[in-house]
Protein backbone atom coordinates (compact mmCIF):
# COMPACT_ATOMS: atom_id res chain seq x y z
CA UNK A 1 0.00 0.00 0.00
CA UNK A 2 1.60 3.02 -1.25
CA UNK A 3 2.06 5.43 1.95
CA UNK A 4 -1.05 7.77 3.22
CA UNK A 5 -3.36 5.70 1.38
CA UNK A 6 -5.62 4.21 3.80
CA UNK A 7 -6.67 4.08 7.82
CA UNK A 8 -4.07 2.74 10.29
CA UNK A 9 -4.82 0.70 13.26
CA UNK A 10 -5.92 3.29 15.47
CA UNK A 11 -7.93 4.86 12.75
CA UNK A 12 -10.05 1.91 11.53
CA UNK A 13 -10.36 1.01 15.51
CA UNK A 14 -11.71 4.93 15.79
CA UNK A 15 -13.93 4.47 12.39
CA UNK A 16 -15.69 0.96 13.75
CA UNK A 17 -15.98 3.43 17.89
CA UNK A 18 -17.98 6.22 15.62
CA UNK A 19 -20.60 3.56 14.78
CA UNK A 20 -21.38 2.34 18.20
CA UNK A 21 -24.84 3.75 19.72
CA UNK A 22 -24.96 5.17 23.09
CA UNK A 23 -25.84 2.52 26.15
CA UNK A 24 -24.43 -0.52 23.90
CA UNK A 25 -23.32 -3.43 26.07
CA UNK A 26 -20.32 -4.54 23.74
CA UNK A 27 -17.79 -7.86 23.66
CA UNK A 28 -14.70 -6.61 22.14
CA UNK A 29 -12.19 -9.20 20.24
CA UNK A 30 -8.30 -9.50 20.66
CA UNK A 31 -5.81 -7.13 18.61
CA UNK A 32 -7.76 -4.06 16.33
CA UNK A 33 -10.98 -4.67 18.77
CA UNK A 34 -9.48 -4.01 21.96
CA UNK A 35 -8.00 -0.35 20.58
CA UNK A 36 -12.03 0.24 20.00
CA UNK A 37 -12.07 1.36 23.89
CA UNK A 38 -9.97 4.44 23.74
CA UNK A 39 -11.95 5.80 21.01
CA UNK A 40 -15.29 6.19 21.84
CA UNK A 41 -16.54 9.49 21.03
CA UNK A 42 -17.53 12.32 23.58
CA UNK A 43 -20.66 12.05 25.44
CA UNK A 44 -21.41 8.49 24.92
CA UNK A 45 -21.24 5.88 27.51
CA UNK A 46 -20.58 2.22 26.13
CA UNK A 47 -20.28 -1.10 28.79
CA UNK A 48 -17.78 -3.19 27.43
CA UNK A 49 -17.97 -7.33 28.16
CA UNK A 50 -15.38 -9.79 28.44
CA UNK A 51 -16.60 -13.14 27.88
CA UNK A 52 -14.21 -14.85 30.97
CA UNK A 53 -16.39 -12.89 33.24
CA UNK A 54 -16.59 -8.94 33.68
CA UNK A 55 -19.10 -6.26 32.22
CA UNK A 56 -18.15 -2.97 32.72
CA UNK A 57 -14.68 -3.62 31.36
CA UNK A 58 -11.87 -0.19 32.14
CA UNK A 59 -8.55 0.35 30.25
CA UNK A 60 -5.51 -1.49 31.58
CA UNK A 61 -3.79 -0.32 34.30
CA UNK A 62 0.13 0.89 34.03
CA UNK A 63 2.46 -1.55 33.51
CA UNK A 64 3.44 -4.03 36.45
CA UNK A 65 -0.06 -2.69 38.17
CA UNK A 66 -3.95 -3.89 38.46
CA UNK A 67 -4.39 -7.47 39.83
CA UNK A 68 -3.15 -10.57 38.32
CA UNK A 69 -7.42 -12.10 38.79
CA UNK A 70 -8.78 -9.05 37.23
CA UNK A 71 -7.82 -9.94 33.50
CA UNK A 72 -9.45 -9.75 29.96
CA UNK A 73 -10.27 -12.58 27.23
CA UNK A 74 -6.80 -11.93 26.19
CA UNK A 75 -5.60 -12.83 29.88
CA UNK A 76 -4.43 -9.04 29.87
CA UNK A 77 -4.74 -7.02 33.13
CA UNK A 78 -8.01 -4.40 33.10
CA UNK A 79 -9.45 -2.47 35.58
CA UNK A 80 -13.07 -2.29 36.20
CA UNK A 81 -15.87 0.49 35.80
CA UNK A 82 -18.04 1.77 38.09
CA UNK A 83 -21.10 0.32 37.86
CA UNK A 84 -19.44 -2.74 36.49
CA UNK A 85 -20.02 -6.92 37.88
CA UNK A 86 -18.43 -9.96 37.95
CA UNK A 87 -20.03 -13.41 37.41
CA UNK A 88 -18.96 -16.93 36.24
CA UNK A 89 -18.74 -18.46 32.67
CA UNK A 90 -22.09 -20.22 32.03
CA UNK A 91 -24.16 -16.74 32.92
CA UNK A 92 -21.47 -14.65 30.80
CA UNK A 93 -22.03 -16.83 27.84
CA UNK A 94 -26.18 -16.77 28.67
CA UNK A 95 -25.33 -12.95 27.93
CA UNK A 96 -23.77 -13.61 24.96
CA UNK A 97 -26.14 -16.60 23.75
CA UNK A 98 -29.24 -15.39 25.03
CA UNK A 99 -28.84 -11.83 22.64
CA UNK A 100 -28.60 -9.41 25.25
CA UNK A 101 -25.37 -7.79 23.71
CA UNK A 102 -25.63 -5.24 20.91
CA UNK A 103 -22.44 -5.46 19.48
CA UNK A 104 -19.04 -7.69 19.06
CA UNK A 105 -16.20 -6.58 17.13
CA UNK A 106 -13.90 -9.44 16.36
CA UNK A 107 -10.95 -9.85 14.11
CA UNK A 108 -11.30 -12.06 10.99
CA UNK A 109 -8.79 -14.32 9.20
CA UNK A 110 -12.02 -14.23 6.32
CA UNK A 111 -15.03 -12.95 5.88
CA UNK A 112 -17.28 -13.78 2.91
CA UNK A 113 -20.26 -12.23 0.98
CA UNK A 114 -22.82 -14.21 2.29
CA UNK A 115 -21.69 -13.13 6.11
CA UNK A 116 -19.43 -16.16 6.97
CA UNK A 117 -16.74 -15.92 9.05
CA UNK A 118 -13.60 -17.85 9.55
CA UNK A 119 -11.79 -16.50 12.64
CA UNK A 120 -10.45 -19.23 14.97
CA UNK A 121 -8.38 -21.81 12.84
CA UNK A 122 -6.72 -21.88 9.34
CA UNK A 123 -7.08 -25.84 9.46
CA UNK A 124 -2.92 -25.74 8.77
CA UNK A 125 -1.59 -29.50 9.77
CA UNK A 126 0.70 -28.08 12.31
CA UNK A 127 -2.16 -25.46 14.66
CA UNK A 128 -3.42 -26.56 17.75
CA UNK A 129 -6.81 -25.86 17.33
CA UNK A 130 -8.20 -23.55 19.57
CA UNK A 131 -11.52 -21.24 19.49
CA UNK A 132 -12.55 -19.93 23.07
CA UNK A 133 -15.47 -17.53 22.72
CA UNK A 134 -15.44 -17.10 18.97
CA UNK A 135 -18.38 -19.37 17.45
CA UNK A 136 -20.59 -18.44 20.61
CA UNK A 137 -20.34 -14.72 19.86
CA UNK A 138 -21.08 -15.51 16.44
CA UNK A 139 -23.83 -17.29 16.74
CA UNK A 140 -25.33 -15.30 19.87
CA UNK A 141 -24.52 -11.62 19.51
CA UNK A 142 -27.00 -8.94 17.77
CA UNK A 143 -24.61 -7.55 15.43
CA UNK A 144 -21.03 -8.51 14.24
CA UNK A 145 -18.70 -5.52 13.08
CA UNK A 146 -15.35 -7.01 11.66
CA UNK A 147 -11.95 -4.92 12.26
CA UNK A 148 -9.41 -6.10 9.89
CA UNK A 149 -6.65 -5.44 7.15
CA UNK A 150 -7.94 -5.67 3.59
CA UNK A 151 -5.60 -8.45 2.52
CA UNK A 152 -2.99 -10.57 4.26
CA UNK A 153 0.55 -9.90 5.05
CA UNK A 154 1.20 -11.88 1.31
CA UNK A 155 -1.78 -9.23 -0.69
CA UNK A 156 -4.05 -12.34 -0.74
CA UNK A 157 -8.09 -11.37 0.12
CA UNK A 158 -9.57 -11.66 3.23
CA UNK A 159 -12.95 -10.63 1.51
CA UNK A 160 -13.89 -13.40 -0.77
CA UNK A 161 -17.00 -15.18 -1.96
CA UNK A 162 -16.75 -18.51 -0.04
CA UNK A 163 -14.76 -18.47 2.77
CA UNK A 164 -11.46 -21.71 2.92
CA UNK A 165 -10.79 -21.71 6.08
CA UNK A 166 -12.73 -23.69 9.06
CA UNK A 167 -15.91 -21.11 9.71
CA UNK A 168 -16.85 -19.73 12.84
CA UNK A 169 -20.26 -19.02 12.55
CA UNK A 170 -22.59 -18.93 9.08
CA UNK A 171 -23.89 -15.42 7.66
CA UNK A 172 -23.27 -13.21 10.64
CA UNK A 173 -20.72 -10.27 10.02
CA UNK A 174 -22.93 -7.07 9.26
CA UNK A 175 -20.48 -5.11 8.42
CA UNK A 176 -16.20 -4.77 7.86
CA UNK A 177 -14.28 -2.21 8.67
CA UNK A 178 -10.62 -2.07 6.80
CA UNK A 179 -7.90 0.05 5.90
CA UNK A 180 -9.46 0.70 3.19
CA UNK A 181 -12.60 0.39 3.66
CA UNK A 182 -15.85 0.15 5.66
CA UNK A 183 -18.48 -2.31 3.66
CA UNK A 184 -21.70 -3.48 4.43
CA UNK A 185 -22.51 -7.45 3.94
CA UNK A 186 -26.44 -7.02 2.49
CA UNK A 187 -28.19 -10.11 0.59
CA UNK A 188 -26.87 -9.00 -2.66
CA UNK A 189 -23.47 -9.12 -0.53
CA UNK A 190 -20.40 -6.90 -0.06
CA UNK A 191 -21.93 -2.98 -0.18
CA UNK A 192 -19.39 -0.11 0.01
CA UNK A 193 -20.24 2.22 2.49
CA UNK A 194 -17.31 4.45 2.84
CA UNK A 195 -13.38 4.87 1.75
CA UNK A 196 -10.79 5.46 3.58
CA UNK A 197 -8.84 8.46 2.83
CA UNK A 198 -6.74 8.36 -0.30
CA UNK A 199 -8.73 4.43 -0.95
CA UNK A 200 -10.63 4.31 -4.45
CA UNK A 201 -13.82 1.68 -5.24
CA UNK A 202 -11.25 0.22 -7.43
CA UNK A 203 -8.33 0.09 -5.29
CA UNK A 204 -10.62 -1.93 -2.71
CA UNK A 205 -12.40 -4.04 -5.73
CA UNK A 206 -8.77 -5.42 -6.95
CA UNK A 207 -8.51 -6.21 -3.46
CA UNK A 208 -11.23 -8.02 -2.97
CA UNK A 209 -11.94 -11.91 -3.65
CA UNK A 210 -15.56 -11.33 -4.09
CA UNK A 211 -17.90 -8.02 -5.76
CA UNK A 212 -17.82 -5.04 -4.14
CA UNK A 213 -21.34 -2.94 -5.15
CA UNK A 214 -21.18 0.90 -5.08
CA UNK A 215 -22.62 2.78 -2.07
CA UNK A 216 -26.52 2.91 -2.04
CA UNK A 217 -27.28 6.09 -3.66
CA UNK A 218 -30.67 6.94 -1.08
CA UNK A 219 -31.52 5.55 1.99
CA UNK A 220 -34.27 2.89 1.45
CA UNK A 221 -33.34 2.98 -2.21
CA UNK A 222 -34.11 -0.23 -4.11
CA UNK B 1 -22.12 -31.45 62.33
CA UNK B 2 -21.03 -29.92 59.16
CA UNK B 3 -17.16 -29.09 58.37
CA UNK B 4 -15.77 -29.72 55.55
CA UNK B 5 -12.46 -28.25 55.99
CA UNK B 6 -9.42 -30.43 55.29
CA UNK B 7 -6.12 -29.79 56.84
CA UNK B 8 -3.60 -29.97 53.88
CA UNK B 9 -3.68 -29.99 49.95
CA UNK B 10 -2.49 -33.06 50.03
CA UNK B 11 -5.16 -34.83 52.02
CA UNK B 12 -7.60 -32.99 49.76
CA UNK B 13 -6.53 -35.09 46.69
CA UNK B 14 -5.86 -38.66 47.95
CA UNK B 15 -8.63 -40.18 46.44
CA UNK B 16 -8.36 -38.88 43.06
CA UNK B 17 -7.51 -42.19 41.51
CA UNK B 18 -5.83 -43.01 37.97
CA UNK B 19 -8.51 -42.88 34.74
CA UNK B 20 -10.52 -39.98 36.45
CA UNK B 21 -11.82 -37.02 34.78
CA UNK B 22 -11.06 -33.52 36.99
CA UNK B 23 -11.93 -30.42 36.05
CA UNK B 24 -9.80 -27.67 36.29
CA UNK B 25 -11.07 -24.33 37.02
CA UNK B 26 -9.21 -20.89 35.74
CA UNK B 27 -9.35 -18.56 32.73
CA UNK B 28 -5.72 -18.56 32.54
CA UNK B 29 -3.90 -18.12 35.43
CA UNK B 30 -6.84 -16.50 36.72
CA UNK B 31 -8.87 -18.61 39.05
CA UNK B 32 -6.44 -21.67 38.50
CA UNK B 33 -5.90 -23.61 41.81
CA UNK B 34 -1.97 -24.30 41.02
CA UNK B 35 -1.59 -25.86 45.14
CA UNK B 36 -4.51 -28.55 44.45
CA UNK B 37 -2.61 -29.29 40.99
CA UNK B 38 0.86 -29.05 42.30
CA UNK B 39 -0.87 -31.85 45.14
CA UNK B 40 -2.29 -34.00 42.70
CA UNK B 41 1.24 -33.72 40.98
CA UNK B 42 2.86 -35.30 43.67
CA UNK B 43 -0.01 -37.92 44.41
CA UNK B 44 0.86 -39.48 41.31
CA UNK B 45 -3.13 -40.41 39.73
CA UNK B 46 -2.11 -40.88 36.24
CA UNK B 47 -4.24 -40.97 32.52
CA UNK B 48 -6.29 -38.32 33.50
CA UNK B 49 -9.39 -36.92 31.40
CA UNK B 50 -8.86 -33.18 32.35
CA UNK B 51 -11.70 -30.52 31.79
CA UNK B 52 -10.37 -27.58 31.66
CA UNK B 53 -10.59 -23.95 29.26
CA UNK B 54 -6.77 -23.62 28.78
CA UNK B 55 -4.47 -26.64 29.87
CA UNK B 56 -1.26 -23.95 31.06
CA UNK B 57 1.54 -22.12 30.51
CA UNK B 58 5.30 -22.30 31.77
CA UNK B 59 6.30 -25.61 33.19
CA UNK B 60 3.84 -25.25 36.79
CA UNK B 61 0.65 -25.85 37.44
CA UNK B 62 -1.81 -27.83 35.06
CA UNK B 63 0.98 -27.22 32.39
CA UNK B 64 3.47 -29.25 34.81
CA UNK B 65 0.70 -31.84 35.04
CA UNK B 66 0.82 -32.30 31.70
CA UNK B 67 4.51 -32.12 31.62
CA UNK B 68 4.30 -35.13 34.49
CA UNK B 69 2.63 -37.47 31.67
CA UNK B 70 -0.11 -37.62 34.20
CA UNK B 71 -3.09 -36.57 31.55
CA UNK B 72 -4.22 -38.82 28.42
CA UNK B 73 -7.56 -36.26 27.47
CA UNK B 74 -8.37 -32.93 27.64
CA UNK B 75 -11.40 -31.45 27.26
CA UNK B 76 -10.66 -27.63 26.47
CA UNK B 77 -11.77 -24.56 24.46
CA UNK B 78 -8.51 -22.80 24.27
CA UNK B 79 -5.39 -25.03 24.86
CA UNK B 80 -2.77 -22.78 23.25
CA UNK B 81 -2.00 -20.01 25.15
CA UNK B 82 0.90 -17.20 25.37
CA UNK B 83 3.76 -19.34 27.18
CA UNK B 84 2.14 -22.58 27.03
CA UNK B 85 4.34 -24.93 25.26
CA UNK B 86 3.95 -28.13 26.86
CA UNK B 87 0.42 -28.83 25.29
CA UNK B 88 1.33 -28.56 22.09
CA UNK B 89 4.62 -30.49 22.15
CA UNK B 90 2.51 -33.47 23.31
CA UNK B 91 -0.31 -32.75 20.82
CA UNK B 92 2.13 -32.71 18.10
CA UNK B 93 3.67 -36.39 19.57
CA UNK B 94 0.41 -37.73 19.68
CA UNK B 95 0.48 -37.99 23.19
CA UNK B 96 -2.61 -36.42 24.35
CA UNK B 97 -5.87 -36.44 23.08
CA UNK B 98 -8.20 -33.40 22.66
CA UNK B 99 -11.98 -32.56 22.64
CA UNK B 100 -12.34 -28.78 21.44
CA UNK B 101 -14.61 -26.98 22.51
CA UNK B 102 -16.40 -23.72 21.90
CA UNK B 103 -15.86 -21.76 25.61
CA UNK B 104 -19.54 -21.31 25.73
CA UNK B 105 -20.62 -24.92 25.10
CA UNK B 106 -17.79 -25.70 27.60
CA UNK B 107 -19.74 -23.53 30.16
CA UNK B 108 -23.28 -24.47 29.62
CA UNK B 109 -22.48 -28.68 29.32
CA UNK B 110 -20.41 -28.50 32.72
CA UNK B 111 -23.35 -26.32 33.98
CA UNK B 112 -26.07 -28.74 32.44
CA UNK B 113 -24.07 -31.60 34.14
CA UNK B 114 -23.83 -30.33 37.51
CA UNK B 115 -27.67 -29.41 37.12
CA UNK B 116 -29.07 -32.62 36.30
CA UNK B 117 -29.54 -31.68 32.47
CA UNK B 118 -28.44 -34.67 30.15
CA UNK B 119 -28.07 -32.50 26.91
CA UNK B 120 -29.56 -29.51 25.20
CA UNK B 121 -29.39 -28.13 21.81
CA UNK B 122 -27.49 -24.84 21.23
CA UNK B 123 -27.16 -22.47 17.92
CA UNK B 124 -23.33 -22.34 18.74
CA UNK B 125 -20.90 -23.78 16.18
CA UNK B 126 -23.62 -25.12 13.65
CA UNK B 127 -22.12 -24.95 10.13
CA UNK B 128 -18.54 -25.23 11.47
CA UNK B 129 -16.00 -28.06 12.01
CA UNK B 130 -17.05 -28.10 15.95
CA UNK B 131 -20.83 -29.20 15.01
CA UNK B 132 -19.66 -32.20 13.01
CA UNK B 133 -20.92 -35.40 13.19
CA UNK B 134 -23.62 -33.63 15.94
CA UNK B 135 -27.66 -34.62 16.14
CA UNK B 136 -29.06 -31.03 14.48
CA UNK B 137 -32.41 -30.00 14.90
CA UNK B 138 -34.27 -27.09 13.98
CA UNK B 139 -35.83 -25.06 16.94
CA UNK B 140 -37.81 -21.66 16.73
CA UNK B 141 -36.37 -21.48 12.87
CA UNK B 142 -33.21 -21.56 14.64
CA UNK B 143 -30.67 -24.62 13.34
CA UNK B 144 -29.26 -26.21 16.61
CA UNK B 145 -26.42 -29.03 17.84
CA UNK B 146 -27.03 -31.14 20.48
CA UNK B 147 -24.50 -31.02 23.17
CA UNK B 148 -24.63 -33.46 26.21
CA UNK B 149 -23.80 -32.29 29.63
CA UNK B 150 -20.19 -33.35 31.75
CA UNK B 151 -19.59 -34.30 34.90
CA UNK B 152 -16.53 -35.03 36.64
CA UNK B 153 -15.40 -37.35 39.25
CA UNK B 154 -13.25 -34.38 40.70
CA UNK B 155 -13.47 -30.69 40.69
CA UNK B 156 -10.27 -28.37 41.53
CA UNK B 157 -11.09 -25.20 42.41
CA UNK B 158 -9.68 -21.60 43.81
CA UNK B 159 -11.85 -19.14 45.67
CA UNK B 160 -11.26 -15.93 48.17
CA UNK B 161 -13.40 -16.80 51.01
CA UNK B 162 -15.23 -19.85 52.16
CA UNK B 163 -16.94 -20.99 55.31
CA UNK B 164 -16.90 -24.61 57.13
CA UNK B 165 -19.80 -25.12 55.12
CA UNK B 166 -18.43 -24.91 51.70
CA UNK B 167 -20.21 -22.10 50.80
CA UNK B 168 -18.07 -19.66 48.62
CA UNK B 169 -16.81 -16.37 47.40
CA UNK B 170 -14.85 -15.40 44.75
CA UNK B 171 -12.32 -12.91 43.53
CA UNK B 172 -13.31 -10.47 40.75
CA UNK B 173 -11.97 -12.36 37.02
CA UNK B 174 -11.24 -15.44 38.99
CA UNK B 175 -14.12 -17.05 39.47
CA UNK B 176 -14.99 -17.67 35.79
CA UNK B 177 -15.67 -21.72 35.64
CA UNK B 178 -15.49 -22.60 39.57
CA UNK B 179 -18.83 -22.08 40.12
CA UNK B 180 -20.40 -24.42 37.32
CA UNK B 181 -17.36 -26.74 37.93
CA UNK B 182 -18.40 -27.07 41.54
CA UNK B 183 -21.82 -28.16 40.56
CA UNK B 184 -20.76 -30.75 38.40
CA UNK B 185 -17.84 -32.39 40.18
CA UNK B 186 -18.68 -35.44 41.82
CA UNK B 187 -16.52 -34.33 44.68
CA UNK B 188 -15.80 -30.52 44.61
CA UNK B 189 -12.58 -29.48 46.61
CA UNK B 190 -11.63 -26.02 46.90
CA UNK B 191 -8.69 -23.87 47.84
CA UNK B 192 -9.58 -20.85 49.66
CA UNK B 193 -7.18 -17.70 50.58
CA UNK B 194 -9.21 -17.28 53.92
CA UNK B 195 -11.60 -19.98 55.68
CA UNK B 196 -14.22 -18.78 58.05
CA UNK B 197 -16.47 -20.74 60.43
CA UNK B 198 -20.03 -20.90 59.38
CA UNK B 199 -22.29 -17.43 59.55
CA UNK B 200 -19.36 -15.17 58.46
CA UNK B 201 -20.33 -15.14 55.08
CA UNK B 202 -23.74 -13.21 54.30
CA UNK B 203 -25.93 -15.25 52.86
CA UNK B 204 -26.42 -12.73 50.97
CA UNK B 205 -23.16 -13.08 49.31
CA UNK B 206 -22.73 -16.37 49.21
CA UNK B 207 -22.19 -17.35 45.21
CA UNK B 208 -21.45 -20.78 45.35
CA UNK B 209 -23.69 -22.96 47.96
CA UNK B 210 -21.96 -25.37 50.05
CA UNK B 211 -23.85 -27.63 49.16
CA UNK B 212 -22.17 -28.03 46.17
CA UNK B 213 -18.52 -28.02 47.99
CA UNK B 214 -16.93 -31.29 49.52
CA UNK B 215 -13.94 -29.91 50.64
CA UNK B 216 -12.27 -26.70 51.46
CA UNK B 217 -8.61 -26.30 52.23
CA UNK B 218 -6.37 -23.19 53.22
CA UNK B 219 -4.07 -21.82 50.93
CA UNK B 220 -3.59 -18.53 52.49
CA UNK B 221 -0.96 -17.13 49.93
CA UNK B 222 -1.66 -18.70 46.30
CA UNK B 223 1.08 -18.42 43.76
CA UNK B 224 0.35 -16.68 40.43
CA UNK B 225 1.33 -18.61 37.54
CA UNK B 226 2.63 -14.96 35.41
CA UNK B 227 4.67 -15.00 38.61
CA UNK B 228 6.23 -18.29 38.39
CA UNK B 229 6.87 -18.36 34.70
CA UNK B 230 8.54 -14.76 35.40
CA UNK B 231 10.99 -16.51 37.79
CA UNK B 232 11.86 -19.43 35.74
CA UNK B 233 9.72 -21.89 38.56
CA UNK B 234 8.98 -25.45 37.16
CA UNK B 235 7.66 -28.10 39.43
CA UNK B 236 8.37 -30.99 41.04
Amino acid sequence: MSAGVGWDREAMARRVAEDIPDGSYVNLGIGIPELVARFVPEGRELVYHTENGLLGMGPSPAEGEGDPELINAGKRRVTANPGASYFHQSDSFAMIRGGHLDLCVLGALQVAENGDLANWSTGGEDAIPAVGGAMDLAAGVKSIYVVTQHTTKEGEAKLVERCTYPLTGLGVVDRVYTDLAVIEVTPEGFRLVELAPGATLEMVRERTGARVLEPARTAGAG
Amino acid sequence: MIDKRIASVREAVADVFDGATVMVGGFGEAGSPIELVHALIDQGATGLTVVSNNMGSGEVGLAALLRAGRVARAVCSFPRTANSTVFPELFHAGKIELELVPQGTLAERIRAGGAGIEAFYTPTAVGTPLGEGKERRTINGRECVLEHGLRADFALIKCRRADAHGNLVYNKTARNFSPVMAMAGRVTIAQAREVVAAGEIDPEAVVTPGIFVDRVVHVAEPAHESELIAAGATYP
